[in-house]
């Protein structure tokens, strides 16, 4: 034993013992986990949240001094930003100024018109001034070009000097500039951006307050004008600053001015996310989630998929978490970018480890305890996961080495994710899946009790308990299932992703969550213009309260002391401009009927400490970034407002005008505008409103055309489909109103027992006590029909055209034809007469010519309860049948049909009382009380309820030239049938017996390629080789009676039991292939294609597993009855019976694709049995009447 | 109308088992992949030269040659269906992990090289290089482990790297970075690592077709 070799028996065995843990006690151990999981977590709210958000720091002003480049580890709550000196120093010059007293000669450019006009003396004096030998020019930051791109800002924003900006900017700070533009209004705004912006615009910048603060308006009710200048200092100089303060409040006074000074805030800025750097980063993530979709869609045959693919996520993201917050508790503060580097980290830890375990442990055997199955699972898998894990490690530690520090960094994170991702997986996942595995027998237990107590008990011997866990079975194969049904569909693509955004909701999810965001960064952004422009209009959209009463206006001249407001608003100060008092009261006087006009008002509040708090957070960021400043993880210091209030007389205002100024609208027509607006407004907001109506309508109308029901409500879990609510599937596409129509062939007086068909010829017999056939190919030999009647059931014989051009509608010209052709009832005729009046050759063969054998005296007994029920089911007839002694005499025609087959020309028919009967149209054979019959070529295989088998051999002595084929050889795909004359001379013995072929009644016989295939009430399947009837296997698996059998050319053994389960069997060596369990009840009958096995039960399911992995596909809900009767028309096409109906499925992708109704009225008798013939045509039952369904686009594809 | 339901799907399955429309779709595939991918790339390699944006920065996606995203495109389909096509040559049809997650994974790790490369600051060439190299190889075992990948990665990226060389000497392309040592290391990998990439994608792209036409002779 190699040192390899003992470590991986060692590794195992821990393996083996940590899964006995985990399932042993899931719920300690998910809180462990969880708590350890939160206390690694909890280092992380140390973090700073992530966002762009800038970062604020107030310091005092007095004792201020540039913060040096070390930390210092006292001061504590100085964040860590705070060193070394700022990119600027923002100096702002708060400006209100107003024209008072107003006049009703002023238009209402005279509001900022002049007001503006005196930015350029403040700038003047701003510039000029000097303290102590420094001016502004050697302290303030000097900028050089704009950026390249810029141009069209270059005549505005200062180059090559100070960053000093004001509204001056507009006109190059030029004064004569100003007084020749003749449109102020249009100068600022052909600057401003179409459309709608979040980030900083110039005029923004320039004025330095928030656009509808500036006043700059025709319609500004409040006639203040406010800007700032702008100066950026590049170092601080404590005593300039003061000297220009002082100097500024001396020239231009602000009474009653209370704003605080002592305290400058630094403002960090986090790096800017660009949408260039967010392609990629958005990219990175796309991957991120496809590799997520597509690992856990692998997650199979568990209770809850979405629960385990949540519990892998949660891992996976959890491990990440734990690995950030411990990185940050042993001081590795993350340098890197988290966003970045998280998808990368997810893709290196990956969820192949999650995967690998879920798929051992469910491929567990079934009947082990929970606990074991985890601990085995885990324990196979060990291997791999270690050495996975250790070539990972390796791969970092190599990464580890590299020294660089980004990757050392990544690969340090990479170690301790990985390293708790290993932890949370042997914990919490390993213990989730226990849970899950749990919840998946518990589901699976209950589903079979009530399948077993619904069932006879099968044997006499003591019940089992039902709390003991099923018994072993020896394959290690077995698989449980309970895949959730619609997954493996196999849909196209477009499909899928359309099922997919119908299932999740996801385009209005996207929209609505996409409009959140955006009122989310509208408000995070400029919260305060959004507010104002709610206010403005709400005011703009109440002119009346406006006009009739101006809120304090008018009144606070007169009584100064009576204004609420009167601490924080000042009157009109006189000293600078002393009202021309007497003579605006003089002006009121003489028009008493004019409104009284206000005055404007320059209040100084606590607002205007830091209103560039109310600009946007990317108003300095995009300033400096004009000059190629980045602000990214850097800070600027804003230093206290110095504030300007200037009044200015109505002659000033009138001085300055432009001659254009004049020709603006007086103020009545704002009215009118207003009004206009106003007008405008509703306009827009019921064409807004009409237009989401018609919106809702057309989707409305879209919906109820595409998808008139059941909406989104496919994509159900149990993915049931039931024929009567499925008029339209999600996609829209609604299966087309029949165009086949069903040719039917009467001929029965009672309901149909049986069906056989070789192709060329149908037979049917019923239960009417009379037999008869009618045979006939396209004219080429018709006999006449009737040409035997023999006591029994009918059995009747149609002939089957092939049809050319089958998708024509001359279908139903061709009815007549066939009508003749079918025989009626000639069970009233005693068989003499009619042997003696067929004519026929044979007529003496019939003389009990076949009556081989004697009633044997097993015979005596009836047949026992179970086994009568079985035999019902076997055929899935109607439950009238009583069931029968068994008659002594052969010559009994009351006895009904139970199995028939039919071969070129010979018909076998088994009989309840027990006589096998062949025909050859006129060939009568008798036999016991036969179950089942299988014809071979030359061979008839008979089945007994006795448990034994017979084995006949038909004889044909042909005549010489008589051998003719039937059928035109239209078609070489199928090979043609020899047809027996009435020339033949036909004998049958026994060549073989088996006599204890089973210790129970047999209960089904198939045969094919050489192989026949019996199952039994003992619960056991066996192969018998034809040629010499030896038994080559017997294959036990069933845990009840055998109900159904499939085999065909290619040797693939199905069989279904009465435990509802399904077995998948290999002829070759007799072992079992798959196992499932899928009905509640028996299984009644089994198809398999290439690709799947189809089964149903006597729960009225049908059910389509896939044959490799036995994973089930999906169910379809027959009506009740109707269970049994299914057809494979082709590799893809699904045909089954219904009430008074067919219907078509789409094997692949489970879409019902037509049903057909068999009668006019669609209550009509079930479908019970159904036969597809080689030529694409479905016989099925529909009561007394056969019906012949062509499937001519079956046949077209054939072409 | 039950035909019409049949051809519906008809068409759909015939598209997908012709051999010749096949071809073209994992070509178009392949073709939108290399163009975006080209585009997404060239991003993270402009973000590195540039600190700040200008205010029109979606231009400069496209501010590189217009025809380099579809050379690459172009490219892309090429190496992904010649990566199918020499494996059913050699007759080693490629085992490891057939699975979309992995080619996902492949996919992550190929643009987290770029973004490596793009932002990591390494101290000089030969570190990148060298770094770089081995991320690639890396890729390759991870995702690909045959030889015939890694000879044909080699050889393409050998030949694309001197295609580029002449391309610049000629002055028909220009690189965005002054400097040019840096482009030079960085290259051959990245090239060496794409085409992996794209091998791995087409590969799993046929294995779409093989599985479609599987069935279809079943049918038959």
């Amino acid at each position: 034993m190699t040192v390899r070799e003992r470590l991986r028996q060692n590794i195992s065995a821990a393996f083996y013992r940590h899964g006995l843990l985990c399932a042993s006690y899931p719920v300690p151990i998910i809180l462990f986990t969880s708590a350890s999981i939160l206390t690694c977590c909890y280092p992380l709210l140390k973090l700073p949240l992530p966002g762009t958000g800038p970062v604020e720091f107030t310091t005092g002003v007095r004792d201020y001094s540039v913060p040096s480049h070390e930390s210092q580890g006292n001061l504590s709550e100085r964040p860590d930003w705070y060193r070394g000196p700022p990119v600027a120093y923002i100096q702002q010059v708060l400006v209100k100024a107003a024209v008072s007293p107003w006049d009703n000669s002023l238009v209402p450019v005279d509001v900022f018109r002049s007001p503006l006009g005196r930015v350029f003396s403040l700038l003047e004096e701003i510039r000029n001034h000097i303290y102590t030998d420094r001016s502004l020019e050697a302290l303030c930051l000097q900028v050089t070009d704009l950026l390249p791109g810029l141009r069209r800002m270059q005549a505005v924003l200062p180059e090559h000097g100070c960053l000093l900006v004001s509204p001056g900017n507009y006109w190059q700070n030029r004064r004569d500039l100003f007084d020749a533009d003749p449109d102020l209004l249009k100068t600022v705004h052909q600057h401003e951006p179409k459309g709608l912006h979040t980030s900083a615009t110039l005029k923004d910048l320039l004025f330095g307050v928030p656009g509808k603060q500036t006043g700059v308006s025709l319609y500004s009710k409040k006639r203040v004008v406010t800007y700032t200048i702008t100066i950026a200092l590049s170092s601080y100089d404590a005593r300039f600053v003061a000297s220009l303060r002082a100097r500024l409040k001396l020239l231009h006074p602000s009474a009653n001015c209370t704003l605080r000074e002592d305290h400058m805030v630094h403002v960090h800025f986090k790096e800017e996310i660009g949408i260039a750097e967010l392609i990629p980063l958005v990219t990175t993530y796309i991957i991120l989630f496809a590799y997520i979709y597509f690992s856990t869609r692998k997650i199979d045959m568990v209770k809850s998929k979405w629960g385990l693919a949540l519990a892998a996520v949660v891992t996976v993201l959890s491990s990440l978490l734990m690995s950030v917050g411990l990185c940050t508790l042993f001081g590795l503060t993350p340098t890197l970018n988290g966003g970045e580097i998280f998808p990368y980290l997810v893709v290196v830890i990956g969820l192949e480890n999650v995967l690998v375990l879920t798929k051992s442990v469910v491929s567990t055997p079934v009947d082990l305890e929970v606990k074991l199955r985890i601990a085995q699972g885990l324990s196979n898998e060990s291997w791999s996961i270690m050495k996975n894990m250790a070539t990972e490690l390796c791969i970092i530690l190599i990464g580890y080495f590299t020294f660089v520090p980004a990757i050392q960094e990544f690969c340090l994170f990479a170690v301790v994710g990985l390293v708790s991702d290993f932890f949370l997986q042997m914990f919490f996942f390993t213990t989730v899946l226990s849970i899950d595995i749990r919840r998946m027998e518990l589901a699976d237990l209950n589903r079979r009790l009530p399948a077993e107590a619904g069932m006879p008990p099968p044997k006499p011997g003591p019940l089992r308990p039902r709390e003991t866990p099923p018994p072993p079975r020896p394959s290690p194969h077995t698989i449980t299932l309970q895949a959730p049904a619609f997954r493996n569909l196999r849909l196209p693509k477009r499909l899928r992703v359309v099922y997919f955004l119908a299932r999740t909701r996801l385009a209005q999810r996207i929209i609505m969550v996409g409009t959140v965001i955006w009122i989310g960064i509208l408000v995070y952004t400029d919260p305060a213009g959004l507010r104002t422009f709610l206010a403005a209009q709400v005011s703009e959209q109440s002119p009346l309260g406006e006009a009739g009463l101006p809120p304090h206006l008018g009144v606070a001249p007169v009584f100064p002391g009576g204004d609420p407001t009167s601490t924080l608003s000042v009157l009109p100060a006189p000293e600078p401009t002393p009202l021309p008092e007497n003579q605006s009261q003089g002006h009121r006087a003489a028009r008493p009927g004019v409104a009284p006009v206000s005055s404007p008002q320059i209040t100084w509040g606590p607002e205007d400490e830091e209103l560039w708090r109310r600009l946007s957070f990317r108003h300095w960021p995009s300033l400096f970034s004009y000059y190629n400043i980045t602000l990214a993880k850097r800070y600027i210091s804003i230093l206290p407002v110095i504030p300007v209030t200037l009044h200015l007389s109505p002659q000033e205002a009138i001085d300055t005008r432009h001659p254009q100024d004049t020709h603006h609208a007086p103020p009545p027509s704002i009215k009118t505008s207003d009004l206009q607006t106003d007008l405008t407004l509703y306009k827009v907001a019921a064409l807004g409103l009409f237009a989401g109506v018609v919106l809702v309508l057309l989707l409305f109308c879209l919906y109820r055309v595409l998808c008139p029901r059941n909406y989104g409500q496919n994509g159900v879990p149990h993915g049931r489909r039931r024929r009567g609510d499925l008029p339209c599937d999600e996609y829209g596409y609604s299966p087309p109103i029949s165009e086949i129509s069903p040719l039917l062939l009467r001929g029965h007086s009672m309901d149909i027992e049986c069906l056989a068909s070789d192709g060329m010829l149908l037979a049917s017999c019923c239960l009417a006590g009379s037999a008869c056939e009618a045979e006939s190919l396209l004219g080429a030999d018709f006999r006449e029909p009737g040409g035997v009647a023999m006591g029994g059931p009918d059995v009747d014989i149609f002939p089957i055209r092939r049809r050319t051009n089958p998708a024509r509608p001359a279908l139903f010209g061709d009815q007549p034809d066939l009508t003749p052709l079918i025989d009626t009832n000639f069970g009233s005729l005693p068989p003499s007469q009619t042997l003696s009046s067929s004519g026929f050759d044979f007529g003496e063969l019939v003389e009990k010519a076949y009556q081989e054998h004697e009633p044997s005296p097993t015979l005596a007994f009836p047949p026992s309860p179970p086994a009568s029920q079985q035999r019902r089911r076997s055929l899935g007839d109607q439950p009238v049948l009583p069931p029968e002694l068994p008659p002594q005499s052969n010559g009994d025609w009351d006895s009904s049909v139970w199995a028939m087959e039919l071969r070129g020309n010979l018909i076998a028919t088994g009989r309840s009382s027990g006589k096998l009967e062949i025909y050859q149209c006129d060939l009568i054979c008798c036999s016991y009380f036969l179950v089942s019959i299988s014809l071979m070529k030359m061979e008839i295989v008979a089945a007994r309820l006795n448990g034994s088998l017979d084995f006949f051999t038909v004889e044909i002595n042909k005549p010489l030239g008589l051998l003719q084929y039937r059928g035109p050889p239209g078609r070489g795909s199928l090979p043609p049938s020899p047809c027996y004359s009435s020339e033949d001379v036909i004998s049958c013995q026994l060549t073989r017996s088996v006599q204890c072929a089973h210790q129970k009644p047999i209960t089904v016989l198939k045969a094919a390629a050489g192989r026949v295939v019996t199952g039994s009430q003992d619960h056991t399947v066996r192969v018998y080789r034809l040629e010499d009837s030896c038994c080559l296997f017997t294959l036990q698996g069933h845990s009840g009676g055998i109900t159904a059998i499939y085999i065909d050319q290619t040797m693939v053994l199905a069989s279904g039991g009465q435990d509802g389960a399904i077995c998948v069997w290999d002829v070759l060596t007799g072992s079992r292939v798959s196992h499932v369990y899928g009905h509640r009840g028996d299984v009644t009958s089994l198809v398999c294609t290439t690709s799947c096995i189809i089964s149903s039960g006597l729960d009225d399911l049908i059910c389509i597993w896939d044959r490799s992995t036995g994973i089930k596909l999906y169910s379809i809900q027959q009506e009740v009855g109707c269970g049994a009767s299914l057809g494979v028309i082709s590799e893809s096409l699904l045909v089954t019976g219904g009430q008074g109906c067919v219907s078509f499925w789409d094997l692949n992708y489970g879409d019902l694709l037509q049903t057909v109704y068999l009668g006019q009225s669609s209550e009509g008798q079930g479908v019970r049995q159904l036969l597809v013939l080689d030529n694409a045509a479905i016989v099925c039952d529909f009561g007394s009447e056969l019906s012949l369904v062509y499937v001519p686009s079956v046949l077209e594809k054939l072409d | 109308m039950y035909s019409g339901a049949l051809m519906r799907r008809g068409p759909y399955i015939s598209m997908i088992t012709n051999r010749t429309m096949n071809v073209l779709i994992r070509a178009a595939v392949l073709f939108m992949v290399g163009v975006f991918l080209a585009l997404v790339l060239n991003l993270l390699q402009v973000q590195r030269n540039v600190t700040l944006f200008p205010p029109d920065v979606i231009s400069s996606i496209f501010s590189s040659a217009w025809w380099v995203p579809p050379c690459c495109g172009t490219a892309a389909a090429l190496i992904g269906l010649l990566y199918p096509c020499m494996d059913r040559r050699l007759g080693e049809p490629h085992k490891l992990k057939r699975e979309w997650s992995n080619v996902m994974r492949c996919v992550a790790v190929f643009v987290g090289i770029n973004h490596a490369s793009a932002k990591v600051d390494f101290a000089n060439n030969v570190q990148l290089s060298l770094t770089l190299a081995a991320l690639s190889v890396g890729l390759w075992w991870t995702f690909d482990r045959s030889r015939s990948g890694f000879g044909l990665g080699v050889v393409i990226a050998i030949l694309a790297t001197l295609a580029t060389q002449l391309l610049v000497y000629n002055g028909v392309f220009q690189y965005t970075s002054p400097d040019f040592l840096y482009i030079r290391s960085w290259l051959p990998c990245i090239f060496f690592a794409g085409v992996i990439t794209v091998g791995n994608i087409g590969r799993q792209l046929a294995l779409y077709e093989y599985k479609v036409s599987q069935e279809k002779t079943h049918q038959d």
